[in-house]
């Protein structure tokens, strides 16, 4: 894929920004779905007893996407990156999370 | 709700200026000033999402999921209980509460992004394509989001009104005693 910003300033900082959103919606779907899914995991992320498994399930995705930001910013700072694949790969992270979190698509990858 | 709704307004006002300002073939280039307002009003809008779902999260979800003691007959109280114990209405609990709870933290994490992405770009955004693309793909999310959560709680407020504890009191019946 052509980046449309070909010959623009360094644009890594904003990349990581971007891709670290992704990963921290598709954590997020990914953990709703496993605490949904198994009781155990469900206990587990019952960090916050009022609030039950979603303290837990948000709190992990909030993790996740800090600290891919943290890691991808500190790579990928001051460098020019393909901001277009980053966006597309962004995106289908992005609706896999959503597809995640909708629990009707939930109950069909659980045969329920 | 009122955060809800506020954030939905406000997300759609932003939309709406970074289009003005940022679209190809648009004449509307920003001061200094300006891009530094514009900047903190999309900040202010990030730091509203996250009050609106943590709030939503750690203050009004736990009244709703509330555990009915056992032998309850009036759930009005428990509005997750009410709305399982009838076959017409438990939909809104599977569907509508369960996609809620989750989607909803799309809207904070996106919306950070993009008042943190205007902050570094905002006053090139005309000529960077795929920065401006990340914005709007963003900034849409985080609006369906907001729409989709907004919608189920105003619904799921219909259905069975999430009351809370005994403490909060805004308003008191009249009394005509005399």
């Amino acid at each position: 894929m052509s980046d449309p910003d070909e010959g623009a300033s360094a644009n890594g900082a904003g990349a990581a920004a971007v891709l670290a959103a992704g990963i921290g919606g598709c954590v997020l779907g990914l953990c709703a779905l496993a605490g949904d899914a198994s009781a155990s995991i469900g206990h587990l992320f019952n960090i916050w007893n009022p609030t039950g498994p979603l303290s837990g399930v948000t709190s992990a995705a909030i993790l996740a996407w800090l600290v891919a930001w943290g890691l991808l910013s500190r790579h990928w700072s001051g460098r020019r990156v393909n901001l277009g694949r980053i966006n597309l790969i962004s995106a289908l992270l992005m609706v896999v999370g959503l597809l995640l979190t909708f629990p009707p698509f939930m109950d069909l990858l659980q045969g329920k | 709700m009122f955060f809800g709704g506020l954030l939905m307004l406000t997300v759609g006002a932003a939309i709406m200026g970074l289009y003005a300002t940022s679209a190809t073939g648009s004449h509307w280039t920003l001061t200094p000033v300006q891009a530094r307002l514009f900047s903190g009003f999309l900040a202010l809008i990030a730091l509203l999402a996250w009050i609106t779902v943590l709030l939503g999260a750690y203050v009004i979800y736990p009244w709703y999921r509330a555990h009915a003691p056992a032998g309850t007959l009036d759930l009005s109280g428990y509005p997750q209980r009410l709305l399982m114990s009838k076959p017409s209405t438990t939909g809104w609990h599977d569907i509508g509460m369960e996609w809620k709870e989750h989607i909803a933290w799309f809207a904070p994490i996106s919306l950070t992004v993009v008042a943190y992405l205007f902050s570094r770009y905002g006053k090139d955004l005309h000529a960077l394509k795929s920065v401006r693309r990340a914005i709007f793909g963003l900034i849409a999310l985080a609006f369906f989001a907001t729409c989709v959560a907004a919608f189920f709680g105003a619904m799921l407020n219909k259905f069975a009104p999430v009351r809370g504890g005994s403490v909060i009191t805004l308003m008191h019946e009249e009394s005509h005693d005399e």
